[in-house]
């Protein structure tokens, strides 16, 4: 946050997180939110206004989990068209998963990342390290260099460190530096890589490899007792099933000490396996969508804090790659310019959730998983100038074109949507504005 | 119906009006000269992601003697792999300005995204574990046959599926016959048995519409028709059963079983069969055994599928619309 000669005054919005009554004016100045008082002051300060009434001011997004693709595969997504994403949608940070080509597993590739994302300037890119080598699951990655480069969260996803001595050396290991290990929680041996659908009526009427719920829920049951016995700290990526909330809502009074969280996607949030009917591969996502009772139960989880976080799970693809045969088209969905509205249009609109709750899950806790002090701040005056303005009424119809992603992949094209985000402020610098 | 991609797009109207127009599709292969004029000048392409000697032949003749112009592309291997997506392959093709395409593919689904890529019409020759409508037309059309001479020495006034019962046996998960199988000899009105060792029966087969049993014997006990399903090999060392032996002893059409079966009850097999394994030589070559049968419909099933969908009936054409 340098030094700026132009003042942003933001007036009229109704912040949410525990400071509603403190009026609804911000100033951003140098990165840092000042007394709405101190506006105009000083003459030689230029002053841009933005009318925030009827709008709700909230702490900038954090994103637990996305795919940015770059270094590796520049054409389905870059670290900077991805931030652009992320700012549109709201996150004024995003984490990078590792599996990149070559992967984030060295201090060197997670300091690569992280210089991408200050070129391009559009909100924090904090790269998540791998667990294992190469993502092989054999042996741990240099987990202590990458710490000192700023990495906290490591994770192997896209593929299950299905090891359980391997996690619990991980889990282990990273307590010396207050790190996280974010599970990728697939029993590859249950569901395999020709697993591309839930296991269920669906799978077998259309013929497709089934990914049955027990192999997420009983690798969740095996970590939570590892989280325990290593006294570490352990988050669990995606969570689709009913059973995983379960094993979650076990565990966490089971273990009161430990610190186990987890996140749901937005699209486990609303999508269901009856998609696949047409073999679109759009709708092919690993954990794959699930049938309505297992999204009821990751609502009600993240509703009461079983489920800590959302998390988007972006997963850019270049168009060929998901033109394939269903089984042959590459795994994911886009997800991060989409995120917020999904979560008002299952959690708000619904009742299951306030806005308060909404920026919990959606900054404040994941801002404390991985350990982001500047982001997940509540918006008071000296706190760094990082928040989104929101519009809770308004809504739109998905256009997968119209995106700042270069990719196409979008489950959602076509339905309409709350769309909630009408700018983006990460550390005083506004990076989205509708 | 602009495409035959399912057995659940044939109704029994439509299933009895191909079967009809296959009887007479059956007199030419008798005949010196083996061509109808029907499909002249109409394209077809036979594109096959996937090895099937007998399926495409058994295209190509039915064009062939339908008059149509008929290419074979062998597509072998993951278009991953070779790094064409299946749309530009597909799209590749439509683009020579053919009329129909009859697909193979070890994936399943893939005739239904093909079928929403391009303006031709597409015939499902097999999709991956899923299905495989052509091979049930012509199991069924086998059968009607086998009925209707059983029943009253070949007469056609009454329905012939009417209170019979098929038993479908061996690995259902990974059957492509049979699902279409089910699919529509319940729609013809079928009592359909399924008999398979618990490790090779689908998720949701419960609703199937179709009964469930692991206990072939009691099966057969009720059986007008067995249909013994292929083994594929990888399945026999992937830990779905201990030994092709033990397989055999609970799922095999052995001697005994044929033994066991009642007068009349048909034996039918979409090949290739392992004999000794699902099939015994017994079974196989057994007066019921209409395993030949079923490859000499199959030519004649497909000629009418073909005329129908590209033959200009309007009857049919019209009713569907779909894609």
């Amino acid at each position: 946050m340098g030094e700026t000669t132009t003042d942003l005054l933001i007036t009229g919005a109704t912040r949410v997180g525990g400071l509603a009554d403190e009026g609804g004016d911000l100033l951003v100045r140098d990165g840092v939110l000042l007394d709405p008082a101190e506006a105009g002051r000083d003459g030689s300060r230029e002053l841009v206004r933005i009318d925030a009434d009827g709008l709700l001011a909230v702490p900038g997004l954090v994103d637990l989990h996305c795919h940015l693709r770059e270094p590796g595969r520049e054409d389905a997504e870059t670290v900077a068209t991805g931030a652009a994403a992320a700012a549109r949608g709201g996150f004024t940070a995003v984490l990078a998963m590792a599996n990149t080509v070559p992967v984030t597993d060295t201090a060197e590739a997670a300091r690569h990342v992280r210089a991408l994302g200050e070129q391009a300037g559009l909100g924090a890119v904090v790269p998540i390290g791998a667990v294992s080598k190469g993502l092989d699951g054999q042996e741990l990655a240099e987990l202590g260099l990458m710490a000192r480069t700023g990495v906290r969260v490591f994770s192997d996803d896209g593929h299950c460190v299905s090891d359980a001595r391997l996690m619990r050396r991980a889990l282990e290991y990273v307590r010396a530096f207050d790190g996280v290990i974010a599970q990728h929680a697939q029993d590859p041996r249950l569901a395999g890589p020709d697993a591309c659908c839930h296991e269920g009526e669906v799978s077998g009427r259309l013929g497709l490899a089934g990914w049955p719920a027990a192999a997420e829920s009983t690798i969740i049951a095996r970590d939570v007792q590892l989280a325990a016995l290593t006294r570490s700290r352990l988050h669990v990526c995606h969570v689709s099933t009913a059973e995983s909330v379960e094993v979650l809502r076990w565990a966490k009074q089971r273990y009161p000490q430990a610190d186990i969280t987890a996140e749901v996607t937005p699209h486990h949030l609303l999508l269901t396996t009856d998609l696949l009917a047409g073999y679109d591969p759009t709708f092919k996502v690993n954990p794959p969508l699930r049938p309505a009772e297992d999204v009821e139960a990751v609502r009600a989880a993240l509703a009461d804090g079983t489920i800590d976080a959302v998390a988007t799970d972006h997963a850019p693809h270049a168009r060929h790659d998901k033109e394939h045969a269903f089984a042959d088209a590459a795994f994911g969905m886009v997800g991060l310019e989409t995120a917020l509205g999904v979560v008002v249009e299952t959690m708000v609109r619904t009742g299951l959730a306030d806005w308060e709750r909404v920026v919990e899950a959606t900054s404040t806790t994941p801002a404390r998983i991985a350990r982001l002090t500047d982001q997940g701040r509540r918006l008071a005056v000296g706190a760094p100038a990082t928040l989104t303005l929101v519009d809770p009424t308004a809504r739109a119809v998905v256009d997968a074109a119209d995106t700042r992603s270069l990719s196409r992949n979008n489950p959602w094209h076509g339905r309409e949507l709350p769309d909630p985000v009408v700018a983006t402020v990460a550390a005083g610098r506004l990076t989205y504005r509708r | 119906m602009r495409h035959l991609l399912s057995a659940a797009d044939v109704d029994a109207a439509t299933a009895n009006r191909i079967f009809d127009l296959a009887e007479e599709m059956a007199d030419v292969q008798n005949r010196p000269v083996k061509k109808l004029p029907a499909l002249r000048g109409r394209t077809v392409v036979n594109l096959f992601f996937e090895d099937s000697t007998r399926t495409r032949s058994s295209f190509e003749i039915a064009g062939k003697w339908l008059s149509a112009d008929v290419i074979n592309i062998s597509a072998k291997g993951s278009s991953v792999s070779k790094g064409e997506s299946l749309r530009d392959t597909v799209q590749t093709v439509a683009a020579m300005g053919v009329d129909a395409m009859v697909i193979r593919h070890a994936a399943s689904g893939a005739p239904w995204q093909a079928a929403q890529w391009t303006r031709a019409q597409i015939v499902n020759a097999g999709d991956g574990t899923h299905e495989h409508p052509t091979q049930a037309l012509l199991d069924a059309f086998t059968l009607r046959r086998h009925f209707r001479a059983a029943a009253n020495g070949g007469s056609t006034g009454t329905d012939p599926f009417a209170g019979r019962t098929v038993a479908v046996v061996g690995d259902i998960t990974h059957s492509r016959v049979a699902r279409s199988n089910v699919l529509l000899l319940t729609t013809l009105g079928v009592r359909v048995v399924l008999v398979a060792p618990p490790t090779l029966l689908p998720s949701g087969v419960e609703t199937w519409g179709c009964e469930v049993t692991g206990n072939f014997d009691a099966a057969i006990a009720e059986a007008d028709a067995v249909m013994m399903l292929r083994v594929q090999r990888e399945r026999m060392s992937g830990g779905y059963f201990p030994t092709p032996r033990e397989y055999t002893v609970g799922y095999g059409l052995t001697r005994d079983r044929v033994a066991a079966l009642r007068p009349g009850t048909a034996i039918c097999h979409p090949g290739p069969m392992n004999r000794g394994l699902e099939i015994s030589a017994d079974a196989a070559d057994a007066a019921n055994s209409l395993v030949l049968d079923q490859v000499a419909a199959g030519v004649a099933v497909r000629m009418s599928v073909l005329y129908q969908l590209l033959g200009g009936d309007d009857a049919w054409v019209s009713q569907g619309g779909q894609g």
